[in-house]
């Protein structure tokens, strides 16, 4: 299993055929407090890039993008009770959906960690 | 960035503290510090928090029969205002808006007047044009330090022995800690607290002796939104602004019942007009029935779809705990009870007309 990162401060786990995507640490330490989570329904047909979530603190409303080109599986349901999630785990139990892999060269572009890494300490 | 914004005198002491800094009204403010914007607010709602309101203009106005004068620009009841009592009050225009709300407080021989930081060079350019014959003395030497929450006044008592006695909406002169202030029992959280005009040379010192106390938490401009929004208060420039009636707004109480009668302040006839008339659309309180907020600009629409207002202030409310919200609808939609829906990104949000506040107002009142 591979772990490949966004400039959207996106984190992508890969195992075997199967994508999970979620935000970083990062991104839920600039957002703040989480307060709504809306995740993508399953079979959903996704482009890179397209606005597939929505994360939303006290303060302010952000969009969560594809990663890559997929279908959507499944959407996190724990999250709409407990957006809390994404602030307390946010590369774990946090996970906003699970997609498939519609084409795998477009993995190989995503930071990895250590790509992922300098990436924020540019930005700080 | 900063370099083109202004800041308080507690610039720094912000920094040290974690303050997350954005520009806000021309000035370069925290909007949250290392707690967050969620326990923030509701450690505010729970023990005490300290708020850096410096950016906020204060000013004196002095001159022959001040209350008077005053009342030429304002719907307030400022005459009958006993001294050392302040007011929410509002600046007009000629068509009924209102250019900024206010506080009032009389100083006998004077006034002492807060106003909002964005519209603050417009406000006293406009008051000093109108009242030719006053002189507006600009406080740029004193900072303004809010206090605010059920343990503010055990706390600032420790400081200034007696405050705890001042009544809400009224004002004093204490020494706080041997600095010499100017305390308003008064706030914008819906809690008891304070709100403390000092020398800017000694804003930093008093803020450091406060946030010492055990109770007390820096708390920055993300929560201060939040807190108001739950009680129900106005944003100036969101929920009211030029083209908003003091009486659409639901602001009534802000227009003197002898002022209705006499009238003799801009926008006189509209507002009475509105009083006698009714209005078409009122400000409201909304509460979405799902757990997604509804920002500011957000369409609101009948069960029908027709779009029938504005969210003017939304967002999440940490005490309450859910989304809050208010803004304008026509005035057929504002009964409390009336099924409404949110237009967020796209999609139909079933929401609520409600009573405001979402969290009952706690002040001192002897």
């Amino acid at each position: 299993m591979t772990v490949k990162y966004t400039e959207d401060h996106e984190w992508v786990l890969v195992e075997g055929d199967t994508a999970t995507v979620g935000i970083t640490d990062y991104a839920q330490n600039a957002l703040g407090d989480i307060v709504f989570v809306e995740t993508p329904a399953a079979g959903t047909e996704v482009s890179q890039g397209d606005d597939v979530a929505v994360v939303e603190s006290v303060k302010t409303a952000s969009d969560v993008y594809a990663p890559i080109t997929g279908e959507i599986i499944e959407g996190n349901d724990a999250l709409e009770d407990q957006p809390e999630l994404v602030n307390s785990s946010p590369e774990g139990d946090g996970w906003f959906f699970k997609m498939t892999i519609g084409d795998a060269s477009e993995l190989d572009k995503l930071l990895d960690e250590a790509g992922y890494k300098a990436f924020c300490e540019g930005l700080d | 960035m900063s370099d083109t914004l202004k800041t308080t005198p507690l610039h720094a002491l912000h920094q040290e503290l974690g303050g997350k800094m954005v520009p806000f009204a021309g000035y370069d403010m925290p909007v949250q510090y290392k707690l967050g914007i969620m326990k923030e607010h509701l450690h505010t709602r729970e023990a005490c928090g300290l708020f850096d309101v410096s950016h906020m203009g204060q000013a004196l106005l002095k001159g022959e029969d001040v209350q008077a004068a005053i009342e030429s620009l304002t719907p307030s009841d400022i005459k009958g205002l006993p001294v050392d009592g302040i007011r929410y009050s509002l600046l007009m225009n000629d068509e009924g808006g209102i250019r900024d709300d206010f506080m009032v407080t009389n100083r006998g021989d004077h006034l002492y007047i807060v106003v909002n930081a964005a519209c603050k060079d417009a406000d006293f350019a406009y008051i000093a044009a109108s009242l030719p014959n006053h002189t507006l003395e600009l406080l740029e030497d004193r900072a303004l330090l809010a206090l605010q929450g059920p343990k503010a006044a055990e706390v600032l008592n420790r400081f200034a022995p007696g405050v705890d006695q001042l009544i809400f909406m009224n004002m004093g002169e204490y020494d706080i800690a041997g600095i010499p202030c100017l305390v308003s029992r008064s706030g914008y959280t819906g809690e008891d607290g304070y709100e403390i005009s000092v020398p800017a040379d000694r804003c930093e010192e008093l803020a450091r002796k406060l946030l010492a106390e055990n109770e007390v938490e820096a708390i920055g401009l993300g929560a201060r939104d939040s807190l108001r929004l739950e009680v129900g208060l106005c944003l100036y420039g969101s929920d009211i602004d030029t083209t908003t009636s003091p009486i659409e707004g639901g602001l009534n109480w802000a227009v003197g019942k002898r002022r209705r009668e006499e009238g003799g302040f801009p926008g006189h006839d509209v507002v009475m007009k509105h009083l006698a008339d009714g209005v078409e659309r009122k400000r409201v309180g909304i509460k979405p029935l799902g757990r997604a907020p509804a920002r500011a600009h957000t369409e609101i629409a009948d069960t029908d779809g027709n779009i029938i207002g504005e969210i003017t202030s939304g967002g999440f409310g940490p005490s309450f705990g859910g989304p809050v919200a208010m803004g304008y609808v026509k005035t057929d939609f504002s009964k409390v009870g009336t099924e409404i829906n949110l237009i967020v990104r796209g999609k139909s949000m079933p929401a609520e007309i409600v009573k405001l506040p979402f969290v009952p107002q706690r002040y001192y009142k002897g």
